[in-house]
């Protein structure tokens, strides 16, 4: 991003410590930035000649050295708890062990057990498909939303905090409240759906429905924020995009196609990459909606995803390699979403 | 924000969007409203179809029960406690890390700030099993500092904070410190907190937000009837080990959800621009 002209001596800054955290100027562009707050530097000035070598000796390694300092933090904690973690996850997956005791030397044997097991290819398919449902109609939605909420409106302040607020509830909470509204005798969902005139949904133990369920808890949780990240992006299209497009009398739907979408379409590819990883991980959903068979993802497993199913390898039989096994095929799964992005990215800067 | 000017297009909004908009908002606070409403009832009246649809006269009890039984209390200040430092510590860190990739120039910054974001895209699930192993080892299973430790920084918060600096922070403003003699902490202090302040405020919410809802590794470290967070406490609840009724479940739920939308309901237009202008650019 390159720094754009701003009006950064724009006068009556106050000359001591800059204003209070005031509403928000903008991290990004645009004017109105926190102004001259500059009026306060070196307080302590500096006492010339005396000591003058050593000094600028240390002035010079206060250059040097600050920036990495300064970045240290932040990779000291990433390799004590991602780096190493990851590769002795990597260790423990071509070994036997259980908690708490040795490793054995197991090669391949873990993975090899995986590509036979019949569980591993149905957390696999279930992770996908319920991945499918929550992702598209979300990201489908929130392109809508994003769409009405760039209206000139009455009352956008409270549309924009409503649409957030499933965003500030958690996943545990969200999922608690859901499994009752889904619930198959008493809840609501079902009810409505009575009233309606239709049979009741078993939302639990069949296999699609529960993962309709699962989805639609994503869905609530995610679409509102991601609704928002877009009506950012439609908000900084250029107006004149628009005005061309209307003087060629392109309606405001071909409007909307043909140039709201493209223009957004790098943001729409990170919010594709975001809820693929985020749906890749999913566990506290399908956990606590099962209740006390969350573990398994339901009585037949219908909706245990790959978290789970290592979370149960790990945790409840023991077994620490095969669970490793799978988280690292999760890696191996995620490196190869980050290279498709890679590519549809590279292909998007071709074509446009 | 870019959110609050009147760019983008102006066209006013016809009754259609209105309807459609009403609907979404209702979607999306009406399981919010039903959760107050089940957490007044009784446990009995809960499971009991058609659900109940308006607010019943147990509130109180289950708030005291829950409070008392089941120890959300203790959950709650648990919970206050870890995003607090996670959020204090992950402002810092990621205001000096930010401040170093946008403005200072040193030897690997780009190959550094690459494997920042790239970092991001590692979950969870690749480390948990080794963590777990070290924090059996020291005896810190179900202490509060195997949750804190991890989260102490986020590669988000670092490119979130370089991403605001970059453009916020003038150049001229550190150099102009540095020829007054200014050494690099007195520059941060002076100079880089101030005018990260708003940015710092916004990720701050951010930060608290995401620890306050963490699920996945609190869920491993700690345990429900040890030294839970609210959502381990919630997990144990959902899961049925207790015999607990459902009124108590979504009461605990209720507590859990509650402090967020406070603040969500009092700073929401903050959190609203701090998650659009993070998230834009990429």
């Amino acid at each position: 991003m390159a720094t754009s002209a701003r009006a950064t001596t724009d006068g009556a800054s106050p000359p001591d410590p800059p204003a209070p955290p005031s509403p928000l100027p903008p991290p990004t562009r645009g004017p109105g930035g926190p102004k001259g707050s500059g009026s306060r530097k070196g307080s302590g000035g500096r006492a010339p000649g005396s000591s003058g070598t050593w000094r600028s000796r240390l002035y010079r390694w206060d250059l040097k050295a600050t920036p990495y300092a300064f970045v240290a933090p932040f990779f000291l904690c990433f390799a004590a708890f991602g780096l190493f973690p990851l590769i002795y996850t990597g260790w423990l997956s071509l070994h036997r062990v259980e908690l708490g005791g040795e490793a054995q030397w197991r090669g391949f044997d873990n993975y090899t057990g995986l590509w036979d097991s019949s569980f591993f290819w149905n957390a696999l398919a279930n992770t996908f498909t319920i991945g499918v449902i929550s992702t598209v109609p979300q990201l489908l939605m929130a392109l809508g939303l994003a769409h009405l909420l760039n209206y000139r409106l009455r009352g956008r302040g409270f549309l924009r905090v409503a649409v957030l607020a499933p965003y500030a509830t958690s996943i545990a909470a969200a999922t608690l409240v859901f499994a009752q509204l889904f619930n198959s005798d008493y809840g609501l969902i079902n009810s409505v759906l009575g009233w309606v005139g239709f049979d009741p949904v078993d939302w639990e133990s069949s296999k699609w429905p529960a993962q309709i369920a699962i989805s639609v808890i994503v869905i609530w949780r995610w679409t509102g924020y991601n609704a928002l990240i877009y009506l950012a992006a439609m908000q900084a299209v250029p107006q004149d995009l628009y005005e061309a497009a209307s003087l060629d009398g392109a309606s405001r739907w071909r409007q909307f196609i043909s140039v709201t979408i493209p223009s957004i379409r790098p943001t729409i590819l990170f919010t594709v990459v975001v809820s693929t990883i985020g749906a890749t991980q999913l566990f506290g959903e399908p956990m606590l909606y099962g209740g006390s068979l969350g573990v398994s993802g339901g009585s037949g497993n219908q909706f245990q995803t790959l978290s789970l199913l290592m979370y149960e390898k790990g945790w409840i039989t023991g077994a620490l390699g095969q669970a490793s096994a799978i988280a690292w095929v999760m890696l191996l799964l995620l490196l190869l979403i980050g290279g498709v992005r890679l590519l549809v990215a590279r292909l998007n800067r071709e074509t446009t | 924000m870019k959110i609050k000017q009147t760019a983008g297009r102006q066209h006013h909004a016809g009754p259609l969007t209105y309807v459609l908009l009403g609907l979404a908002a209702l979607v999306s606070l009406f399981p919010l409203y039903w959760n107050l409403v089940a957490a007044s009832h009784t446990g009995e009246r809960v499971v009991e179809a058609p659900a109940p649809l308006l607010p019943g006269p147990h509130l109180f009890d289950n708030l005291t029960f829950a409070w008392n039984q089941v120890d959300m209390g203790e959950a709650l200040v648990n919970t206050t406690v870890v995003a607090g430092l996670v959020a204090l510590s992950t402002v810092l860190f990621s205001t000096l890390a930010g401040f170093a990739f946008a403005k200072l120039p040193f030897r690997g910054r780009n190959v550094l700030l690459a494997l920042v974001v790239a970092t991001m895209t590692i979950p969870p699930q690749l480390s948990v099993i080794p963590l777990y192993r070290i924090i059996t080892d020291l005896g810190w299973v179900d202490q509060l500092q195997s949750v804190v430790l991890p989260s102490l920084v986020a590669a988000f918060g670092v490119f979130f904070m370089r991403q605001y600096l970059l453009e916020a922070l003038p150049v001229e403003l550190v150099e102009a410190a540095r020829v007054d003699g200014a050494h690099s902490l007195r520059i941060i202090w002076h100079v880089v907190f101030p005018v990260a302040r708003p940015a710092m405020a916004v990720l701050g919410m951010l930060v608290f937000v995401q620890s306050w809802n963490d699920f996945f590794w609190p869920f491993i470290a700690l345990t429900p009837d040890g030294n839970p967070t609210l959502q381990v406490a919630l997990a144990g609840l959902g899961s049925g080990n207790h015999t607990i009724n459902q009124a108590i479940v979504l009461t605990g739920a209720l507590i859990s959800t509650l402090p967020l939308l406070l603040v969500f309901a009092l700073l929401g237009k903050h959190i609203v621009g701090g998650i659009t202008s993070g998230a834009v650019k990429s």
